[in-house]
């Protein structure tokens, strides 16, 4: 009983302690504080300890097979792997989220952190993204082209403009000097490939990468621009990371041909 | 914390003084997240914040659809709480427990539930689809969102208080003639009322706030189907002012019809005792 | 309207039948548990039994249950079965039959007018014609100043005689009657009393109670129920005098010693020889020598008395003629029990002193002057004159 009570009395105080600190914007915890073993800096297969990244949930696939190469690599090492929206991402680190290193979709986002002065250096850019027009595998309004998308009665479902795959359909749309009236601006890609697999939308537009990976339950078509909105994914070490060797040597793993075999398998183009 | 003590006032409380520290902590727990948003708030760009068009869409759409599902909330959620409080029948039980289910999976699923169905491709929405009925991407495939995670809040709320009221009125009713439907008209409902309007304000609340299921069924489209909550997930990507913005309005609506409307169980007068025999075990 | 009514209830132990005359008010009277409450919700259609049927005037209420298990029903039953053999059960809106029970249950979100047209109202009545049916019921209880008041604003009695009103209203062709006075104060309950007993005149009733007071004013007959069997019934008077279980006797105040007969002895096997005179008066003649409590009522019943020695027979006399003493009187032709003083309580103006089975009424000074706690070792006396003995 008196345990229960004990245990009840932590979580609370834990609760309120919780709820403290999100409301206080001004303070940062002192960074990950958390121990790793001192690098000794012997060369790779020495480093130890757990990294923590921050990663574009479009990078989900990819970068866990990196994570996995980087621990078959270096046996002491951990990487420690945390998917979301980039602005999600990036909203958490400045709050003081104990993240290593951060690798967004967008230049917007990383450009956050930057300003911030939360970035190790200068990001490094290390894949590449474009749009294409991804249709449910009967294809029941018949597209066959990125024009198609503007005809009446078609249902297409986009990004909202305020995110960036909504923005780069956006510039692509103009580009193409196409109208298009959407009938849902979804929050986000993951949406936009929802509506297209569980057939209720007749066209979306999404990333390469997410028609390569939604395999045979969509039909991809390219958009066929001669200049499409290149989306550029940056990645960086973060300043306030006590582990910038273990993050350095990650880093350099993407950006790499080992690292860069794997993005471009996943549909990503180079930088 | 002062305690009011006023002479005349009934004194002795079962609540040992140890308990107000974990209700003080239970309170801070709810409100200071709250503080720390609102202390977010760009007051010298509120107004603007919230009266864009993009704003006052989301928060129209959302009124309008929280009280639509609310209505079909009460039509569906009465009849519901009345066979479950009181009605015998096999496999009663495993009803309860599966209307109840919306309130335990996430609201995601609820959606993918929803579009699964009543999508173009779903088990009724094909038949639908082929009547020319296309529920998708529309406002009423936010309502049914909507409804479909507040429900149990009615029917939870409304079976409770009949439990609660028992049957004594209703088997007095019915010695003096009345029928079924008359007793229910005239004497349950009247007798719970303060307890659906109670479950009505809280299916309110819910379907204010709903997100997960309005993004996976029914899409984003302002005007359409981009919510309060949906619009304010979209602008904290370029705008977390508007966004902070926009909860403080969506906690202001919460808070103004809750405190208007919703009553905490009332203490009755006279305790309701279910007479042996009457009350189902 | 008369009743004739059968039912088993295995769950609840209950086995009964009974039948109530047109203009025939029955109490019912048992310990807790009796089954009582049971068979008044049976028979309004809250309850169902397991097997039994009823029927009220010619028509069927319910007929439940296994149909030819049970011919002990009385004739009315057999016309009615050939009538429908079928299965049947009327709910409680078709059965004609009003219900007050302990609990008045005014509707609270209705005016006490309201309240009482709900009945005629619910019959198909315009508003109207109920309003004025409520008002006439509602002078039946002498409440008519009530009328414009919701039921929170009454005290308890005045609610009671609403809720009496109310099921008047619907002019039933059986009332029943769950404990009505149970809920009320001493002042309250002798007002309803008697206004029950006006209204009872020439109605078909049954009333529930604890009371012995409500069964003698109010009832032409007394049923004693337990562990859900009838053990006992008869006209009210006779009942009292001649209590044949204990639970009746305890209601007519009486001790109650049984055994076998022998002469105008009853061997009893742990009090011994209790001697006494054969019970060959009629009832009520025998219950005005019982004291101040008898009813004056003048119903009669002659008892059948043949009985032979050995034969099971009851010895009953009252507590006011025993006598109390320390040490055993010596040289009189008395009853004398050795007994232990268990509890001693008021009654009235004097004391009741228990023993066991056994009680005795003395004077507060008597009491005193004998000292007398819980335990104490005393000898209880009675006359044999005081005995009456008769057949169990």
């Amino acid at each position: 009983m008196s345990m229960f009570r004990k245990s009840v009395a932590i979580v609370a105080a834990l609760m309120l302690t919780a709820s403290l600190a999100a409301c206080s914007p001004g303070a940062n915890p002192g960074g990950t504080a958390e121990s790793s073993t001192p690098n000794t800096s012997e060369g790779a297969s020495s480093l130890s300890g757990t990294l923590n990244v921050f990663a574009a949930a479009s990078l989900k696939s990819t970068f866990t097979e990196l994570a996995k190469e980087f621990q078959a690599a270096n046996p002491q090492a951990k990487i420690s792997l945390n998917f979301d929206g980039s602005s999600t991402l990036v909203t958490q680190i400045t709050q003081g989220a104990p993240a290593d290193v951060f690798a967004s979709a967008d230049e917007a986002n990383m450009n956050k952190l930057t300003t911030a002065n939360m970035a190790q250096g200068t990001p490094e850019i290390f894949a590449t993204n474009i749009l294409t027009v991804v249709v449910p595998p009967n294809n029941p309004a018949n597209i066959t082209s990125f024009a198609d998308l503007a005809k009446p009665g078609v249902k297409v479902v986009v990004c909202a403009a305020q995110v960036p795959c909504g923005a780069a359909a956006k510039t692509d749309e103009a580009t193409a000097g196409l109208s298009i009236k959407a009938v849902s601006e979804e929050l986000n890609v993951t949406s936009v490939l929802g509506k297209v697999t569980s057939g209720e939308a007749d066209a979306g537009l999404v990333y390469v990468t997410d028609a390569t990976g939604a395999g045979a339950k969509v039909k991809a078509i390219p958009l066929g621009l001669d200049k499409p909105t290149v989306n550029k994914y940056p990645i960086v070490a973060v300043s306030s990371s006590k582990k910038q060797e273990l993050a350095k040597a990650f880093i350099a793993l993407v950006t790499a041909a080992q690292g860069q075999k794997i993005l471009q398998e996943a549909g990503f183009g180079t930088p | 914390m002062v305690l009011l003590r006023r002479p005349g006032r009934w004194e002795y409380q079962a609540v040992p003084r140890w308990i107000y520290v974990f209700a003080v902590l239970g309170t801070l727990f709810i409100l200071v997240p709250l503080v720390g948003m609102v202390a977010r708030v760009n007051w010298s760009q509120f107004l603007a914040l919230v009266t864009s068009s993009a704003s006052l869409d989301a928060l129209l759409l959302s009124l309008k659809t929280a009280a639509s599902s609310t209505v079909v909330c009460v039509i569906l959620g009465v009849p519901l709480a009345l066979v479950l409080a009181r009605a015998q029948f096999a496999g009663q039980r495993v009803l309860r427990a599966l209307i109840l289910l919306p309130l335990v999976v996430p609201p995601v699923v609820g959606g993918l539930a929803l579009l699964y169905t009543f999508g173009r491709e779903g088990l009724i929405g094909k038949s639908l689809s082929i009547a020319g009925i296309n529920i998708a991407f529309s406002t009423t495939a936010v309502i049914m969102a909507q409804s479909f995670v507040a429900l149990p809040f009615l029917v939870l709320s409304l079976e409770g208080t009949l439990r609660t009221a028992g049957q004594r009125y209703e088997a007095v009713a019915a010695t003096l003639g009345a029928r079924p439907s008359t007793v229910m008209r005239r004497i349950t409902l009247p007798l719970v009322l303060p307890g659906l309007v109670s479950g009505a304000v809280l299916a309110f609340a819910r379907s204010l706030g709903e997100f997960g299921a309005t993004l996976t069924f029914a899409g984003s489209l302002q005007g359409v189907t981009r919510t309060l909550p949906l619009e304010i997930y979209l602008q904290r990507e370029t705008d977390p002012d508007a966004a902070v913005a926009l909860s403080f309005v969506l906690i202001a609506v919460a808070v103004l019809v809750v405190g208007l409307t919703y009553r905490a169980p009332a203490h009755r007068p006279r305790a309701i005792v279910v007479p042996e025999g009457i009350h189902e075990s | 309207m008369s009743l004739d009514f059968h039912a088993v209830l295995a769950e609840r132990n209950l086995n009964a039948t009974i039948s109530v005359g047109p203009v025939e008010t029955v109490a019912i009277m048992g310990p807790n548990g009796a089954g009582k409450s049971s068979l008044i919700q049976i028979l309004s259609g809250l309850l169902k039994p397991d097997a039994g049927q009823a029927t009220l005037g010619d028509r069927v209420l319910f007929r439940v249950g296994p149909a030819s298990a049970d011919c002990s029903s009385s004739g009315t039953t057999h016309s009615a079965r050939t009538a429908s053999a079928a299965s049947s059960w009327l709910s409680p809106h078709e059965r004609g039959i009003g219900l007050l029970a302990q609990d008045p249950l005014l509707f609270p979100h209705l005016s006490v007018a309201e309240n009482v047209a709900f009945g005629p109202r619910s019959q198909g009545r315009g508003k109207r014609a109920a309003m004025e049916s409520a008002q006439k019921w509602l002078g039946e209880v002498d409440a008519v100043e009530l009328s414009v008041r919701k039921p929170a604003q009454l005290s308890g009695g005045q609610a009671q005689r609403v809720a009496l009103a109310r099921a008047l209203a619907t002019e039933p062709e059986l009332l029943l009657l769950d404990e009505p006075m149970a809920a009320l104060d001493v002042n309250t309950a002798p007002f309803l009393r008697s206004l029950l007993k006006r209204v009872l005149e020439h109605r078909c009733a049954i009333i529930v109670t604890h009371d012995v007071l409500d069964a003698l004013m109010l009832a032409d007959r007394i049923i004693i129920m337990e562990q859900g069997r009838i053990i006992e019934q008869g006209p009210t008077a006779a009942v009292l005098a001649h209590p044949r279980s204990p639970f009746a006797a305890s209601l007519a105040g009486l001790n109650v010693l049984s055994g076998a007969l022998e002469g105008t002895s009853v061997q009893t096997p742990d009090a011994g020889a209790v001697v006494g005179r054969l019970a060959t008066s009629q009832g009520a003649e025998f219950l005005a020598t019982l004291g101040s409590e008898s009813p004056a009522t003048s119903r009669t019943s002659e008892l059948p008395l043949a009985s032979a020695d050995g034969s099971m027979a009851v010895a009953a006399f009252a507590p006011s003629a025993v006598s109390v003493f320390l040490e055993r009187p010596q040289g009189s032709p008395r009853n004398c029990f050795a007994v232990t003083v268990t509890e001693l309580e008021p009654h009235g103006d004097h004391i009741r002193v228990r023993a066991g089975r056994l009680s005795a009424d003395i004077s507060p000074a008597a009491m005193a002057e004998l000292g007398l706690v819980p335990g104490s070792a005393v000898f209880f006396v009675v006359k044999a004159a005081e005995v009456a003995i008769y057949p169990a």
